[in-house]
């Protein structure tokens, strides 16, 4: 038993090496950094420790801008994009002909690359000298003023963002959603039946308590991953996120890095810890709600 | 594919009736096609005068107790009984003292009321069971419908729970239909037996009845432990013959080849007995005794008869006699496995 020990820990040594390396040394690093004052990465120095990037950061109206983008992007996205995942799923489940088709079209999405479909919503929502985009030319045939969507008001760019991410994520959960529902014993539904219960009733519940953990799993991953937003805002906004005001966290971090008023690692540190924070006290709300409805 | 063919039979009102055959015999399709799950492609249903061949499931009020009971996991025991109560509309609407007071009543008959508040994966498969049953009679079914209840029970609960089903069936007075492949279970509680093989009924009656009287090799094979000893015969000038052996007098059956089963409590010990078989070995049983021997003539390497204890058996002897009863001897078609009628001496027409 003993010697198994051992054997046990030397086998586990490689993974928790680049665990350490890669995981843990940076994690811990960036905690030290955002404490570190004016840390210069090229001469390795900083003024002194303290607080200082926090409050910086706090403070600074971009940050603030981020925040605030973040969280509507988190509150609407993630919400919906479960839900109409959930719909989408039931309905897959419940047609027979052309299933295999609509799955594959619906996880279309999942396998194409971020930018190339950001550039196609670019072509559907951009106005331009020349074209005023799809979705305007629509929305003008039906009597309405057309907007700007990436270069407009700061609602019309938030649509455009919102819809892009819920486009983005849906395919991964009715991905998940159908493979929960299918595995559902048809037993439970026919018990169901008998019992005359509505079709309404047995999705609320029955259907709904028995995927729920993979609900669960979906809204916790996908609160995380809307936390972590970057890439779909490069991919309708461009780089310059802060003009455009439709940057998020992470962009806020990046631009921290290497952005053009780039080259302050202390406070991007700052910001990622901020995130991390923020991430972790939602995820342990997630956590204590699911105790009470989901169903393992 | 047709897994229930022409199945015409009238069910008694507030009987228990057990639905037996082999595994795939389609008796879980006729239990669907009683509580609605599943359409009749022809014929007709009816619940006394009503025809309930149209209506869905609930409008029927089956109750049906699933194989592996299909409790809702994520529901406590209460909830589960609950469910169906929750489901009525209109007129049937039942306010929450009312549900409360039917949980606790359907609960209270088959005597799980302590156990209200857990959750099925806390309960025993024998509490499953009831529980289940429990859900099935919420409602009040006029018919309730039980599918191979006892099958995910170990023996000994298997024993206690069958006797609770037949309390609960004459408490409640529920016409009551139990599918099951297991002869004994049916023939032990059924106040009727049906019989089905590949989706066809063999034959209906009380299960003693049945045992006595089977109508074909089938019906009596498939009936009793240990089971029925089957030989190949044949008659001539009204007389049995197994081997070169006369063993019977059966007046009235035609002469030619015949099968002949005889069930295990249908040899009489007797030295000087027509049938003479190998003696294999004894099993002692307290009360009877299991005489293992062969046959050439038999279906089977060996057969079991079984003698009251009190007659001796000689182990030394290699061969044994036996003597046949006329009421437990059955004479059947070699080809089509019909039942071939004959009169003995010594009774009357069997």
């Amino acid at each position: 038993m003993e010697k198994n020990n051992i054997k046990g820990w030397l086998y586990l040594i490689p993974a928790f090496l680049f665990l350490g390396v890669f995981m843990i040394y940076p994690l811990v690093d960036v905690f030290v950094y955002s404490f570190e004052e004016g840390y210069n990465s090229a001469s390795q120095t900083f003024f002194g420790v303290g607080t200082y990037n926090y409050s910086y950061v706090l403070h600074d109206p971009y940050f603030l801008q981020a925040v605030k983008n973040t969280f509507i992007l988190v509150i609407i996205t993630v919400p919906l994009s479960t839900g109409l995942a959930l719909l989408i799923s039931v309905g897959l489940s419940s047609i027979k002909p052309l299933r295999e088709l609509f799955q594959t079209i619906y996880f279309l999405p999942y396998v194409t690359n971020t930018l190339a479909v950001g550039l196609v919503f670019m072509i559907l929502f951009k106005k331009t000298a020349y074209s005023d985009g799809l979705v305007n030319l629509l929305i003008t045939a039906f009597g309405g003023k057309g907007v700007d969507f990436i270069g407009g008001p700061y609602w019309a760019k938030m649509f455009v963002l919102c819809f892009y991410t819920i486009w983005v994520v849906m395919p991964f959960k009715i991905l998940i959603l159908t493979s929960a529902l299918a595995s559902v014993n048809q037993v439970y539904y026919n018990a169901a039946r008998v019992d005359g219960t509505s079709r309404f009733r047995i999705f609320r519940r029955i259907t709904i308590p028995m995927i729920s953990p993979m609900i669960f799993y979906l809204v916790i991953t996908g609160f995380i991953g809307a936390f972590k937003a970057y890439s779909d805002a490069v991919a309708l906004f461009g780089t310059d996120l802060n003009a455009a005001e439709m940057n998020t966290i992470v962009g806020y971090v990046y631009d921290m890095l290497y952005g053009d008023s780039g080259g302050y690692p202390s406070y991007a540190s700052a910001a990622a810890i901020i995130l991390f924070a923020i991430v972790l006290t939602i995820t342990c709300i997630n956590l204590l709600v699911s105790k009470k409805h989901v169903h393992y | 594919m047709i897994a229930v063919n022409n199945f015409d039979f009238e069910i008694p009102d507030g009987k228990l009736v057990g639905l037996l055959g082999p595994s795939g015999c389609g008796k879980s399709t006729t239990l669907n096609l009683i509580c609605g799950l599943q359409k009749p492609t022809a014929g007709k249903i009816y619940f006394g005068d009503d025809d309930v061949t149209n209506l869905p499931p609930e409008n029927r009020g089956v109750g049906l107790v699933f194989q592996n009971y299909a409790l809702y996991p994520h529901l406590t025991v209460q909830q589960n009984i609950r469910f169906p109560l929750e489901n009525l509309k209109g007129a049937d609407k039942l306010s929450k003292e009312d549900m409360q007071k039917r949980v606790y009543e359907a609960a209270k008959l088959v005597q799980i009321e302590e156990l209200m508040e857990r959750k099925p994966s806390e309960l025993s498969g024998g509490q499953q069971q009831r529980v289940a049953i429990a859900r099935a009679l919420v409602k009040m079914p006029r018919v309730l419908l039980l599918d191979e209840p006892l099958s995910n029970l170990d023996a000994r609960l298997r024993l206690q729970t069958r006797e609770e089903i037949r309390r609960i069936q004459k408490e409640t007075k529920i016409t009551t239909i139990f599918v099951t492949h297991d002869q004994d279970e049916a023939m032990s509680i059924s106040d009727m037996i049906v019989v089905m093989k590949d989706g066809v009924v063999q034959q209906i009656g009380k299960p003693q009845e049945v045992y006595d009287n089977p109508v074909n090799l089938f019906v009596a094979k498939f009936l009793g432990t240990p089971p029925i000893n089957v030989f190949e015969g044949s008659v001539q000038e009204n007389m049995l013959y197994i081997g070169s052996e006369a063993v019977l007098a059966v007046k009235g059956a035609p002469d030619g080849p015949i099968s002949v089963a005889i069930r295990p409590e249908g040899f009489i010990l007797r030295e000087d007995g027509p049938l003479h078989c190998s003696l294999g070995r004894l099993e002692v049983m307290g009360r009877d005794v299991s005489v293992v021997s062969s046959h050439p003539c038999c279906e089977n390497t060996a057969f079991r008869s079984i003698i009251n204890a009190e007659n001796k058996v000689d182990l030394a002897s290699e061969t044994v006699g036996f003597a046949l009863k006329p009421a437990k001897t059955f004479l059947f078609n070699r080809e089509t496995g019909e039942r071939i009628y004959f009169t003995s001496s010594e009774s009357g027409r069997m």
